[in-house]
């Protein structure tokens, strides 16, 4: 019992993590049609960056952490925007060669961060109460598992009030719907695009800093780990729905905790398979439109 | 007269490259060393090698149009399939690589079959999951078979002897020659074939393919299965040139790569996807030879980071290309090509795929 209490809760952080990641990817993809492979070193870029943030008040102390976090997120944030000004943007509408430049971008850029911070994964100093554990019915689970939670959460409210309160929100939402009939009303979508690149980096940013409290270290491949898990998340949740994410992330991570345990430690290749079962059943995903 | 030129050009070409080990030949900075020795017959040999997976990759994404991320699943079933047969078992090398070529095939199946319920970018994801569940179960290596992050050296015992050794690198050039050269044949076979016209078709228009009554779901799965069973045949020639298997080849990185290479040679053209093979492992090995050079060494931290990453090169002459080079190597040699043929009508710019 205490063990599948550890092994829910700890899933359901995972789970905050994975959300992170791939809500950008889905609101990026529902948008714009765009498969963004960068996105993986949106999310290192924003870890190490927000950590050397942290370190110069100190990382063992919340003010740190906190600043680590700001700065993560914002430094996600910027790196999509220019990506998407700078590389996605001159592409319209070519969706292949987008793909291909994202792969590119996320090839070149993780080699960049092992040069300047080495290939091999560096510890990383957390507080006090994000070392330890905190007891919930007899299991001992680990306090990132609630950060990781919270985080997911707050981010999902937040895009989701963005979406439903903002002009960009209506925006972004009309045009996931028809993106011509956006256009042909005379409105510039693609403003709507870097917005939502710089969200999805936002969120991926944060995602970054928040994994390296959970993984307790920081590596220039941390990225591409998360990302494919991401992927699978965006496309078992219904590629382009926000909620559809939401609800995969948690299943797929709580599924990888439990296979993990139980079935010796075949956790990743049972995710395999349920996104292939996924697309036996329903192969527009959860919460897709049907294609 | 003109396909007898090219076919004659192309004989002419191969019986040079197949003469090289016997040749002194160099060229300084392009090279490690003269033809014959073993060093330069073992880049050469690779990079034939990766041409032919590169082939195989352009037949699923130049000719079907179908955007893999998982392609390198089969080659790594290639290199495992074989390393595991010849080090469990005292099956000789031609019995063990048609099982493993058997193995292969069924696997692309089944993957294929699944994956291709879905298209597009979905298919590239769910391809990208199944291969890295694949590099998964190689790295975790549970029932101790492939030798976890370490890889696995090849067991020589069912080998024959003129294919082991650095003595011997000649014979393993030649056979990774002759890996290229059939690859590129079956390649330009399947193109040629209903099959091969039928993906191309429906390539440009699965809805269209549909109303006149072909199947796009069989005619796409034949063409997987087809590229997936020849990069795992590249990948058994790859384990013997090699002589180990390394669980690098089974990442989505190494796909990641391969896309590149079809991409800066040009999608859809076969000399192009040639090309850029040849040219990528080239530059990969020369970039990575600069990285330790003292003169990378000396210069300011802004300037040597930057060029002691041979990814980091390659990725951004890739974003290059793919934004200034539409069509790749093979596009802009088709543009000159136009332009000088037909310098008063303007040729129409050539499609990109």
């Amino acid at each position: 019992m205490n063990t599948l209490i550890l092994l829910l809760a700890t899933g359901l952080g995972l789970g905050g993590l994975y959300f992170l990641v791939a809500s950008g990817l889905s609101l990026i993809y529902g948008l714009m049609g765009v498969l963004n492979f960068a996105h993986g070193s949106f999310l290192t870029l924003g870890a190490f960056v927000g950590l050397a943030a942290a370190n110069t008040v100190g990382a063992d102390t919340w003010p740190g952490l906190a600043l680590g976090l700001v700065v993560g997120s914002l430094t996600g944030a910027a790196a999509a925007a220019l990506t998407e000004l700078g590389l996605i943007r001159p592409l319209y509408d070519r969706h292949i060669e987008q793909v291909l430049v994202t792969v590119g971008l996320s090839l070149a850029s993780v080699a960049l961060f092992e040069g300047i911070w080495g290939p091999n994964p560096r510890n990383v100093t957390r507080t006090d109460w994000l070392g330890s554990t905190t007891d919930v019915l007899g299991a001992s689970v680990p306090n990132t598992a609630f950060l990781n939670v919270l985080a997911g959460a707050a981010v999902l409210g937040g895009i989701v009030a963005f979406l439903k309160f903002t002009r960009y929100g209506l925006i972004i939402r009309a045009g996931v719907e028809n993106r011509a009939m956006v256009t042909a009303l005379g409105i510039d979508v693609r403003r709507a695009f870097t917005v939502v690149f710089a969200v999805g980096g936002a969120a991926a940013g944060l995602g970054g800093v928040l994994a390296t409290q959970s993984l307790n270290y920081v590596s220039p491949h941390m990225g591409a780990s998360l990302l494919i898990f991401a992927f699978i998340v965006t496309v078992i949740g219904g590629m382009g729905s926000l909620p559809g994410a939401a609800v995969a992330s948690v299943v797929v991570a709580v599924l990888q905790q439990l296979a993990n345990y139980y079935l010796n430690n075949t956790g990743d290749v049972i995710v395999v398979l349920l996104l292939a079962l996924v697309l036996l059943v329903r192969p527009s995903g959860l919460m897709g439109r049907p294609a | 007269m003109n396909r007898t030129r090219t076919l004659l050009g192309g004989l002419v070409i191969l019986a040079l490259l197949g003469s090289l080990p016997l040749l002194a030949l160099t060229v300084p900075g392009v090279l490690p060393g003269y033809t014959y020795e073993p060093g330069t017959l073992q880049l050469l040999a690779l990079c034939w090698l990766t041409a032919a997976l590169a082939l195989s990759y352009h037949l699923l994404f130049g000719v079907a149009g179908l955007m893999s991320f998982g392609h390198a699943l089969y080659f790594a079933a290639g290199i495992y399939g074989l390393a595991i047969v010849l080090d469990r078992t005292d099956v000789p090398l031609l019995p063990a690589a048609a099982l493993v070529l058997v193995g292969g095939i069924a696997l692309a199946f089944l993957v294929g079959a699944v994956s291709l319920r879905v298209t597009g970018i979905s298919f590239a994801m769910v391809t990208l999951a199944f291969a890295q569940a694949g590099n998964v179960l190689v790295r975790r290596d549970q029932g101790d078979v492939t030798g976890g992050e370490e890889g696995l050296a090849l067991a020589t015992g069912g080998v024959p002897d003129a294919l082991v050794g650095v003595v011997n690198t000649r014979n393993l050039y030649w056979l990774a020659l002759v890996v290229l050269v059939v690859v590129y044949l079956v390649v330009l076979w399947i193109e040629r074939t209903r099959a091969g016209h039928m993906a191309a078709a429906v390539r440009e228009n699965e809805v269209r393919v549909r109303i006149i009554g072909g199947r796009p779901y069989l005619t796409k799965l034949v063409v997987f299965v087809l590229a997936a069973s020849l990069a795992t045949v590249v990948g058994m020639a790859y384990l013997l040139l090699q002589s180990g298997a390394s669980p690098a080849t089974s990442t989505a990185d190494f796909t990641l790569t391969l896309l590149v290479m079809v991409v800066l040679g040009g999608v859809g053209s076969r000399w192009g996807a040639v090309v850029g093979a040849v040219l990528y492992t080239l530059l990969d090995q020369r970039l990575a030879e600069l990285a330790h050079s003292a003169a990378v060494a000396g210069l300011p931290a802004v300037l040597r980071i930057p060029l002691s990453e041979p990814m980091f090169l390659l990725g951004t002459c890739f974003i290059l290309v793919v934004v200034f080079l539409p069509g790749g190597l093979a596009g802009a040699a088709r543009r000159l090509a136009d332009r000088q043929e037909r310098r008063d009508e303007r040729a129409p710019e050539a499609a990109t795929a």
